[in-house]
């Protein structure tokens, strides 16, 4: 059984048997698994496993099996971002990184849940139901890219990627205790990502091990000539795998360890702070002041943009549709049923931020701040090589605790969005656990410096236990 | 003279160019050549606004319109930004359009047009790049339509936006400016004026310093004239009847000839514009300086050149450069044959021909041209003939040669005509005495007898001449 193999023990494992066997042996473990991570299992997956066992393949992840988040198009793969107004559209092109995963070998296994248009911190606003937390079925996953996190915890994937607007990689992978990076703005495309919020977002792997999401990356990674903001790196990810962290110098910001946060969260990052400074780092606190306000602006960009890229979904042309006596009729009953209520909450505030009279109010005045965010990571990037921070203020929350309150919701994006703000790289590692919850380890690195944030996330990793961890309910 | 415009006519105009002279469309790779296409065959997952996908710049159409913004005398703006403009129709496949809004790629340019009373300068406000929406066809007619269809083939076409200040006084003038921003756009090959759908115009119209009434959509020149005498009209006779112009949008109705209202300005919509995240912006202000090499000689240059290289007329250099096919069409026939002949034929009857016909130059060879210019300045056939020959030619094809020898129309030997004067003379004799005693109109009538007995083959002003010559020599009796 390939479980929670990673891409070299599964590696050995198709030498020793076949693709085939180690897809079959992921697909019968999603047959029997109870966490509801995928929206689609692609039935041509062990048709493709075979195909790479017989025709050879030397891509760098031959045969190794992914799941995919559900709002990454898939060429005859239904892709539907969890929402009913998507019910039935099947891409006619592959996103990018789906192109660079098929080129390298991967076999993808399906789609995984998330919150509708990724619109969500715990997976609970898909239309196919919320995804259950592999560490305990009572609780959420996080998200929104929940079911690419529950997946690799519950060992039905090695490998996801999912998509980061405001901490929706990290968020799940902390949740999940597993590892899961948003990259850099601009280092992977964004072609053939549904948009949720443009400006913010970023494609990110989710695995076991950080080494895994290296390996990921330098598959996905690079440049795309389909998406303007993507970037020339010439990054090889696995060079930075090294176990040294003398001399990085590390800074605390205070602000992240704010009201309401755990304290066994609190406990375990200053416990992982602590060893880094045994391993030979320093750290520092410092002051991101701008941090209070980040939130507020986050939510008005992302929703304004949310406002104008599901405009698309009017039922003309793909997906649902209800009909009606005329075009305006359709296209207002389709909208009206086929997206789900937080979606609709973010397209009402995100409309009304950009509406003449309020545009400059809400709108522009968000987008100040975020300079002035970009600004403090500026700052006290020329004092330190990485910043560490608790990625969730709390461990796993129940399911249905916050789907009353959006607001509630909202606030534990607080560690999470300011990344997406500033553009910065930033990785969540598992680093303890409270009551047989994970919690997670935000390192945050200076643009385009994921080797550094992937050298520390390594080196806390060669010398702890915490990712070798898995949840005994799904075992 | 000065023009008074007595009603106080302002006119503004908004023109929507297609840059249709590009290979792809304005965000992703899709073939611009589709006007002969089945339709939704000419469209990608971007064009087509499909989830995920993302827009890429096209680079030539950048440097197209900053053509236009040189060409219209703009500044051109220091980088592109595109704005998303949000509205829902069902020709707009992402639910926004992609444009320019607060730096738009051109502003503050003028043209100068032949205005009511000599030249007038058209300010112009700004150029704006934007794509084109699909296009809709509604089975019957819009209230008892069964359906509509959604052909997406022009969806994400470049388009330039072209707004004029309010200067134009007259629906003339607003025609000339139109044909002045097409003669330029063709000059710099970024357009082809005769696919449908290239060039839509919008025409803000007040009268009399009241609120200006905006015409949507007019697909043709004498369409946006024949719409502002209208709504000059219209608006005179509100005015005078007590009312008050205001805010509007109207529909003008190319077959009956009126404007109808859409909707008032206050029902307007709010765009809620913003900048577009999947676009970064584009420096392009270090490029002006080789794009300005490139741009061509445009039509008032070239009308300059006409009349001092050529010893034309104004009015022929105006007529040659208002085309630049034709222009090019007079410039390769000047090389073969008298430039001064050469400007008279084609600007005064080849044009004609063509504009009665309704179709290019392009139909017509410079060799053709030549031949024809040559025979009639080598005295071998008639004006007339000269002009029966371009008929023929624009109506069933063939050569000069051919028409020529078909229609039998060599001008006939001068002996002949000798012959046939001498004979019309002879069999004439009161016809003779009749002009001989102060009656000039007998001359006509021997005029018409010598072209009768040479079959049209001599012309009129040669055998007049012959004719008095031959009179002066008769004995006195």
């Amino acid at each position: 059984m390939a479980g929670w193999a990673n891409i070299s023990q599964l590696k050995e494992k198709i030498a020793q048997g076949s693709a085939e066997e180690v897809t079959a042996s992921y697909l019968e473990r999603i047959k029997k698994s109870r966490t509801n991570a995928y929206t689609t299992v692609w039935e041509g997956a062990v048709e493709k496993a075979r195909e790479i066992d017989e025709q050879g393949h030397n891509g760098p992840l031959a045969g190794i099996p992914i799941a995919i988040k559900d709002n990454i198009s898939t060429r005859g793969i239904s892709t539907t971002c969890s929402s009913k107004i998507l019910q039935g559209y099947v891409p006619p092109y592959d996103a990018h990184i789906v192109e660079r995963l098929k080129d390298a070998g991967a076999i993808i296994l399906g789609k995984t849940n998330m919150d509708e248009f990724a619109m969500g911190t715990s997976t609970e606003s898909s239309c196919y139901g919320p995804t259950l937390n592999p560490w305990d079925m009572e609780r959420v996953p996080g998200g929104s890219s929940g079911g690419s996190a529950a997946v690799v915890a519950a060992g039905e994937a090695p490998l996801s990627v999912g998509s980061d607007t405001g901490g929706s990689v990290r968020c799940p992978a902390a949740f999940c205790g597993v590892v899961g990076l948003k990259p850099t703005y601009g280092t992977i495309s964004r072609y053939g990502l549904i948009s949720y919020a443009n400006s913010l977002e970023q494609i990110g792997p989710l695995a076991t091990c950080v080494s895994d999401i290296a390996a990921l990356m330098d598959v996905i990674g690079g440049h795309d000539a389909r998406d303007s903001t993507s970037v020339k790196t010439e990054s090889v990810y696995k060079d930075a795998l090294v176990d040294d962290v003398s001399g990085l110098r590390i800074g605390v910001p205070a602000e992240y360890f704010g009201a309401g946060i755990d304290p066994a969260v609190e406990n375990s990052v200053w416990d992982a702070i602590q060893l880094f400074e045994e391993l030979g780092a320093s750290w520092e606190q410092v002051s991101l002041p701008h941090t209070s306000y980040a939130l507020a602006a986050y939510y008005i960009i992302a929703m304004s943009e949310a406002s104008s890229n599901l405009a698309r979904f009017d039922g003309t042309r793909y997906g649902y549709r209800k009909e009606g006596e005329n075009w305006h009729v359709m296209a207002s009953r389709t909208r009206a049923e086929g997206f789900g209520a937080e979606v609709k909450r973010r397209i009402l505030l995100g409309t009304y931020a950009l509406s003449a009279g309020y545009h400059d109010k809400y709108y522009l005045k968000a987008l100040k701040v975020r300079t002035l965010v970009k600004q403090d990571f500026e700052q006290a990037f020329r004092e330190f090589d990485c910043l560490m921070t608790p990625t969730m203020p709390t461990p796993a929350f129940k399911l249905r605790e916050k789907v009353e309150d959006p607001l509630a919701l909202y606030l534990a994006d607080v560690n999470t969005v300011p990344i997406n703000l500033a553009g910065v790289p930033s990785i969540s590692l598992p680093c303890g656990f409270t009551d047989g919850l994970p919690i997670g380890l935000q390192i945050i690195g200076k643009h385009f410096d994921e080797a550094t944030v992937l050298r520390a996330a390594y080196s806390f990793e060669q010398n702890t236990e915490h990712h070798t961890r898995r949840p005994a309910e799904v075992a | 003279m000065v023009y008074e415009n007595p009603d106080g006519v302002k006119i503004g105009l908004e023109i929507h160019v297609q840059l249709n002279k590009l290979n792809t469309k304005l965000f992703c790779g899709c073939s611009t050549d589709y006007h002969n296409a089945e339709p939704n065959t000419h469209v990608c997952p971007v064009c087509l606004g499909l989830p995920g996908s993302l827009p890429v710049l096209n680079k030539r159409a950048v440097e197209f319109a900053m053509k236009v913004g040189l060409a219209l005398n703009c500044n051109i703006v220091e980088q592109t930004q595109f704005h998303r403009k949000n509205y829902y129709y069902p020709d707009l496949p992402k639910g926004f359009q992609t444009t320019q809004y607060d730096y738009p790629i051109a502003s503050r340019g003028k043209v100068v047009i032949d205005g009511e009373d000599g030249e007038r300068i058209i300010r112009i406000t700004r150029a704006h790049m934007e794509e084109d929406p699909g296009k809709l066809l509604h089975m019957g007619s819009i209230e008892k339509s069964k359906g509509t269809l959604i052909n997406y083939n022009r969806s994400g076409m470049a388009l330039i936006e072209i707004v004029t200040e309010p200067d134009m006084r007259s629906p003339k003038e607003a025609r000339r400016f139109l044909d002045k921003l097409r003669s330029i756009l063709e000059y710099l090959d970024v357009f082809n004026g005769d696919l449908e759908g290239a060039m839509r115009v919008d025409a803000n119209i007040s009268v009399m310093g009241g609120d200006r009434v905006e015409v949507k959509n007019i697909s043709s020149h004498k369409g946006v004239e024949k719409a502002a005498l209208y709504e000059i009209m219209r608006q005179k006779n509100f005015v005078r009847r007590g009312g008050k112009v205001v805010l509007e949008t109207r529909h003008f109705d190319e077959q009956r000839g009126v404007t109808l209202s859409m909707r008032s300005k206050e029902e307007e919509h709010d765009y809620r514009y913003f900048p577009e995240p999947d676009l970064v912006p584009m420096r392009v202000a270090d490029r002006v300086p080789e794009v300005i090499k490139t741009l061509p000689e445009l039509p008032d240059a070239k009308r300059e050149r006409f009349t001092s290289q050529y010893g034309m007329a104004d009015m022929h250099a105006k007529a040659l450069t208002s085309d630049i096919k034709v222009a090019n069409f007079y410039e390769h026939v000047a090389l073969k044959v008298d430039p001064g002949a050469a400007a008279v034929w084609i600007a005064d009857v080849l044009k004609g021909e063509l504009n009665y016909r309704d179709i290019s130059v392009d139909a017509f060879k410079v060799e053709d041209m030549a031949e024809i210019i040559e025979l009639v300045t080598g005295n071998k056939i008639t004006e007339r003939s000269g002009v029966e020959i371009i008929r023929t030619i624009l109506d069933n094809g063939g050569t000069p040669a051919a028409v020529v020898k078909e229609k039998g129309l060599i001008k006939v030997e001068d002996d002949i005509v000798t012959k046939a004067v001498t004979e019309a003379l002879a069999e004439n004799p009161e016809a003779l005495q009749d002009y001989l005693g102060g009656k000039e109109k007998s001359l006509n009538f021997l005029v018409g007898q010598v072209m009768k007995k040479t079959a049209g083959r001599s012309d009129a002003r040669t055998t007049r001449e012959m004719l008095l010559e031959r009179i002066s020599e008769l004995p006195p009796k």
